[in-house]
């Protein structure tokens, strides 16, 4: 079966990222990028299925600027067969990416679809849902695991009060969490092969997608900061402090 | 205006986070209705009836809605969008799994975690783990919302509203609950607890946990961990505090042996005091804690347990 990832371009997720002074947005300019950790996951876990033997192609798909051919091809060496580029200039709101990967899936027909469960940068938490939604395919969001089993794939989900599994009718769609797997680092032979796989560049417009924004971003700040606080050198202290100057403890 | 909550539960009681959703409702501003969507959930109805600033709860009680699958869910919260100008959900697991399902199907767009409400259709998020705020203002007609509940003060419980029973099911029959692990507890959820105290990769094993567990239990805080302390399979996931795990803000966090990456930092800087205890004094979290000691956790925390 053909499985298919969509992955991000994002910042880096050990970069601190700032505010500009004119509060129109974040300043990206000159900070490291990399691909969203969470789709990473669900790279190395549509890798792992292929390498089972569960898979028979695996392709990720990003729609950015040319500058996310970076992340396409690190994805390439990390194990992936092929590259889909939707070009766009514009950020996207999720449902729009989301009705650019509903096309992507009518076209490719993959049986199941792997995302992060959020993007680092906007922290939506929204694109593989609304995916879901639009391909009228069920949904195993903030995986912890994945099993195949005939038409089906058994999803366990990270809950609120624990674990949770389901089993979903294939096609389907999975979004990773954390625990799913621990990615692999792509090897120098792989980043050269990479290279060499098939990379094919979709200008968005050609979808026939209205992509105008569905939002408007007023306003940037960075967020309220805590004063600086003390260090004390005795758990006496400590006590006295939270009891008599913070009042929280009695 | 009117506004539907969807109410979050576990089929036997209401979730005190639902009543900082209706809070969010609230600075909206319009009718209320709570939707009570479950399997023999009649009590969370009884006690959804007495939420403060609701009009009407609205029961949707079948099998069918007994694990809150997405895929049904959405279809019955859809089904009843068309009355309503603003839904909204409590950002924790079951919102955040459905809402955006139910966006796509009205074809608009979610604002996700909102921390607060400038005007009905102008919202206040958290981006870039809380390291930036942004202020969006919705072009959508319908208003999808998840609700971040430390953004907003709970409303109280002595109101009385009409509660009306929902015939119609939406089985989407696509997907099927399979089983729950879930965590037993007798202390405060996360989310709820007035103290929280959170272990690190500095506990060193899950062991070790249990040396919190006593100075939990003198506070009634509920534990929780970094990201760190559940990779390396200390605690289960359901512990994690942070910019994808719980998002918590009471007024006591003990930091114990984290770090403090831009991450955890995420889940728990909105606490109104936070305490770090951590033998590296370079530690990030010292820059965002009240009161810190640099010490080793294994003398520090049975002195504190002894002490308090």
């Amino acid at each position: 079966m053909k499985v298919l990832v969509p992955i991000k371009r994002v910042i880096d997720y050990n970069v601190k990222v700032r505010v500009k002074a004119d509060n129109s947005n974040v300043d990206l300019a000159n900070v490291k990028m990399a691909i969203n950790p969470f789709c990473e996951i669900a790279v190395e876990e549509a890798v792992r299925l292929k390498e089972a033997g569960t898979a028979t192609e695996v392709i990720v798909v990003s729609i950015g600027d040319k500058s996310c051919q970076e992340q396409l091809r690190t994805a390439l060496a990390l194990g992936a067969d092929r590259a889909i580029q939707i070009e766009t200039d514009e950020s996207l709101d999720a449902l729009n990416i989301a009705k650019l990967l509903q096309k992507t899936v009518e076209e490719e027909q993959p049986q199941l679809v792997i995302l992060g469960k959020q993007s680092i940068d906007s922290d939506n938490n929204q694109t593989g849902q609304m995916l879901a939604a639009l391909t009228g395919m069920p949904q195993g969001t903030f995986a912890s695991e994945v099993k195949v089993e005939g038409d089906k794939v058994n999803v366990t989900r990270e809950v609120d009060s624990g674990l949770q599994t389901v089993a979903l009718n294939l096609p389907a769609i999975v979004t990773t969490d954390l625990r799913l797997n621990e990615p692999r680092y792509a090897k120098l032979p792989n980043i050269m092969k990479a290279k060499r796989k098939p990379l094919e560049v979709k200008p968005a417009a050609d979808f026939g997608i209205d992509l105008s924004p569905r939002s408007t971003l007023l306003k940037v700040t960075p967020p309220a900061t805590r004063q600086a606080g003390i260090i004390v050198d005795s758990v006496d202290t400590l006590i006295e402090k939270l009891k008599n100057e913070a009042k929280v403890i009695s | 205006m009117s506004i539907l909550v969807f109410a979050e539960h576990d089929n036997s009681t209401l979730k005190a986070d639902t009543l900082k959703t209706v809070a969010a409702a609230q600075a909206i501003g319009g009718d209320i209705h709570l939707l009570v969507a479950g399997s023999n959930c009649q009590n969370v109805a009884q006690e959804a009836a007495k939420v403060n600033g609701v009009s009407k709860v609205i029961v949707a009680d079948n099998a069918a809605y007994e694990h809150q699958l997405a895929e049904n869910i959405s279809l019955l919260v859809t089904e009843l969008a068309g009355d309503y100008d603003h839904i909204l959900a409590t950002a924790l697991t079951t919102g955040k799994n459905f809402m955006p399902r139910v966006a796509a199907l009205l074809d608009v767009a979610q604002i996700s975690d909102i921390i607060a409400v400038e005007s009905a259709d102008t919202f206040v998020r958290p981006i870039y783990a809380g390291n930036a705020i942004a202020t969006v203002q919705s072009l959508d007609s319908k208003k999808i919302i998840t609700v971040r509940p430390t953004g907003f003060d709970a409303v109280a419980t002595d109101g009385n509203a009409e509660i009306i029973s929902l015939d119609t099911v939406t089985d989407a029959g696509i997907s099927a609950h399979v089983s729950d692990e879930l965590s037993e507890s007798e202390r405060p959820d996360l989310g709820a607890a007035g103290v929280v105290i959170s272990g690190g990769r500095g506990m060193q094993n899950g062991d070790n946990f249990k040396l919190l567990e006593g100075i939990a239990d003198k506070l009634g805080a509920a534990i929780g961990a970094s990201r760190a302390a559940v990779d390396a399979g200390f605690v289960p996931n359901d512990m994690q505090v942070g910019q994808t795990g719980k998002i918590v803000a009471p007024d006591l966090y003990i930091a114990v042996g984290i770090s403090g990456a831009i991450q955890h930092l995420a889940g728990m800087k909105d606490s109104k005091i936070i305490v770090a205890i951590n033998k590296d004094a370079e530690a990030p979290i010292f820059q965002v804690a009240d009161y810190g000691i640099v010490a080793d956790l294994f003398d520090v925390l049975p002195e504190l347990e002894g002490k308090l």
